[in-house]
């Protein structure tokens, strides 16, 4: 094992948290976190994590199978508490938050092994994504008062419009536990884009998919970022995802950041290629 | 875009008020015809009382995903508080329709109280403490009234732990007598109040359901996770499924409270709240419309059987008819051979509105 740990002097100079220091970060970075760590028992999964992401930026999360890559994601969004370290998003501390309070702050994400809301539709688990966007109260749904009958009206149309970006419209109804793998993945897309995020976080977005399937995703990962002006975050194992349209990476490895840089300095990174390359070997 | 096309949701929900009403006028023209047998007519008002526990029962456990086990206990927080209502403004009111009414509104809000006592400590913790804990508040509530003595004089409400304690004026009047229960109610349910609840219960249940609040109740019993990883916050909705779900238990109590002129503690025991549990379950989970037929059916058979001659084969009909109710509301095939010979039946979209 000692051969594949990283000492300091192996490491990759990292000057600026930035993946892309020149990149233009506005008022305030959507996301910086510095420091960020946690321990489980005498593991550290992530340690030291700095990372900065502008704010139309896509960015990309490599590494090794088990290096943390998802783990990152659930500091990100509370699902664990940091040990160590601190998350700004927007500008906003986000110590003491619930994964639930951290949604409604900007961030929203999809999960490695998928979670859907597999009894109800597809339209419905859209509209959950709408939850806090059509907001009548209690009161309101059950004497089915005007507001209840405008807001529902606008969050279907909503949805539908939503799910074009996938041209699922013709899914609407259809239980979202019972469609393909491939579509089920960009459901989670969808609704998580619901929210409105700010950031989005997306786990393996192309697994299980086949090569077309990818290369349509490629495309509609780079369209959303355009459209709805937002950054993204994607933790991929299919490089050509990666390299394709992420405009920054940064590589883990057992649980330390061991480079960040655009594509072609990820690439032709000595200490990235001997993680992958050791990891080969020894698998 | 066809614009006036029904959801399969609300479909659902209006054939449910559709049976309801069809289910009230049949018996209203059969009870004027004298066409029901006495031991009938005095199961109009429980069974009544009993759809309105088993489809807000739904709410908790089909709906939400918690298991609950004190449902009785809501039921007997209602009963008692109605009866008590009923009671203490029987001079000032004396419209008993309106008397009734402020007795099971009454009897609702205690439930829900006891709802939220019950909720906001447990819901917010992961696991399945809400069943034992429910569990407890049955067994709690039913000791609890078996000691207390209610009285009523010109002063007002007494409230003690024994018959002496109550220090009434000469002419007061003891309602609720410790383990004998309260005694001397005036009796003020009627068929038509029970028929009303039901409406009013099925049209909160169906309508929150199918609203923005329900969406995220539901949500948070498909995936946790991903409910939070939306924004939805956990403990609200859980309360918010839990404490309508109690407060309808509380109204039904009332109402099954003023049919009788005497009730015990003990009618609201364990065996009591798991006879609605079945009822829900053999219903079908999250399925409103199979909790209102289990729960009729399986409350008024065991009593017609009786007034057959059949009467011996009475528990092993029972039991075949419990199974026929299980496999009509929870196999999909029946389901499937059913929406065929149905054609309007509704199509996917989910197991939760039926
Ligand atoms: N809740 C937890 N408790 C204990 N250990 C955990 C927990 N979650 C993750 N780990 C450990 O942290 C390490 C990183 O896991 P993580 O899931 O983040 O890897 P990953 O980079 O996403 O890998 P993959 O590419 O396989 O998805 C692993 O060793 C894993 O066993
Ligand atoms: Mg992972």
């Amino acid at each position: 094992m000692a051969k594949f740990h990283f000492e300091k002097g192996h490491m990759v100079p990292v000057p600026s948290h930035s993946i892309i220091p020149e990149r233009d970060l506005g008022s305030a970075p959507v996301l910086e976190c510095s420091h960020l760590g946690i321990q489980f028992g005498g593991l550290k999964a992530v340690d030291d994590f700095n990372l900065t992401i502008g704010r139309t930026e896509i960015a990309g999360l490599i590494g090794p199978n088990g290096a943390g890559k998802t783990t990152v994601f659930n500091l990100l969004t509370k699902v664990y508490q940091p040990t160590m370290g601190t998350i700004l998003l927007n500008g906003q501390d986000t110590s003491g938050k619930t994964t639930a309070q951290i949604n409604r702050m900007g961030i929203a994400r999809t999960f490695q092994n998928i979670r859907l809301f597999n009894n109800l539709s597809v339209e419905d688990n859209v509209k959950i994504g709408l939850h806090n966007h059509n907001r009548y109260s209690m009161a309101s749904g059950v004497l089915r008062l005007p507001s209840y009958w405008k807001q529902e009206k606008a969050a279907h149309e909503r949805a539908m419009e939503l799910l074009s970006i996938f041209h699922m419209e013709d899914l609407a109804n259809h239980q979202a536990g019972s469609l393909p793998y491939g579509a089920q993945r960009r459901l989670e897309i969808v609704r998580a884009l619901a929210t409105d995020p700010s950031l989005l976080l997306l786990d393996e977005p192309a697994a299980g998919m086949n090569p077309s399937e990818t290369a349509e995703l490629m495309e509609n990962i780079v369209k959303i970022r355009d459209t709805f002006q937002i950054a993204v975050m994607l933790i991929e194992h299919d490089m050509n995802l990666v390299m394709g349209i992420c405009e920054g990476i940064c590589v883990l490895n057992f649980g330390r950041v061991i480079a960040k840089g655009t594509s072609k300095e990820i690439q032709e990174n000595p200490a990235v290629i001997e993680a992958y390359l050791g990891r080969r070997k020894e698998g | 875009m066809k614009k006036r096309s029904m959801s399969p949701a609300s479909r659902s929900a209006f054939i449910n008020y559709g049976i309801v009403i069809v289910a009230y006028v049949v018996i209203q023209i059969l009870l004027g015809q004298g066409a029901l047998s006495n031991t009938l007519q005095s199961l109009l008002v429980p069974v009544c009382c009993y759809i309105v526990m088993a489809v807000s029962l739904n709410l908790t456990v089909g709906v939400l995903g918690e298991l609950s086990l004190g449902h009785a206990g809501f039921m007997s927080l209602g009963a008692f508080s109605g009866i008590i209502v009923s009671f203490a403004l029987q001079d000032v009111i004396t419209l008993a329709p309106l008397r009734l009414v402020i007795a099971i509104v009454v009897g609702a809000i205690i439930g829900g109280i006891g709802g939220v006592l019950i909720g906001v400590p447990v819901l917010r913790l992961r696991g399945d403490y809400l069943a034992i804990v429910t569990l407890a508040f049955g067994e709690i509530i039913k000791n609890v009234i078996m000691v207390l003595y209610v009285g009523l004089d010109e002063e007002g409400l007494h409230f003690a732990t024994s018959q002496s304690n109550l220090k009434m004026a000469y002419e007061g009047v003891a309602i609720i007598k410790g383990p004998m229960g309260a005694v001397g109610v005036t009796r003020l349910a009627t068929f038509t109040a029970g028929f009303i609840l039901v409406l009013v219960t099925l049209i909160i249940v169906q309508n929150l359901v199918n609203s923005r609040s329900g969406r995220a109740i539901l949500a948070l019993r498909d995936n946790r996770i991903a409910a939070e990883s939306v924004g939805i916050s956990v403990t609200k909705y859980k309360l918010m499924a839990f404490v309508t779900s109690a407060a309808l238990a509380g109204a039904a109590g009332a109402l099954f409270g003023l049919n009788y002129s005497s009730t015990m503690a003990t009618r609201f025991d364990f065996n009591t709240s798991i006879l609605i549990l079945v009822f829900v379950v053999l219903g079908g989970l999250g399925s409103i419309r199979g909790s209102m037929i289990a729960a009729a059916l399986l409350y008024i058979l065991p009593e017609m059987l009786r007034s057959f001659a059949i009467s011996e084969y009475r528990m092993l009909i029972y039991a075949i008819i419990l199974i026929l109710v299980m496999l009509f509301t929870n196999n999909p095939k029946l389901k499937e051979l059913i929406a065929k010979i149905v054609p309007k039946g509704k199509k996917k979209g989910g197991e939760v509105n039926g």
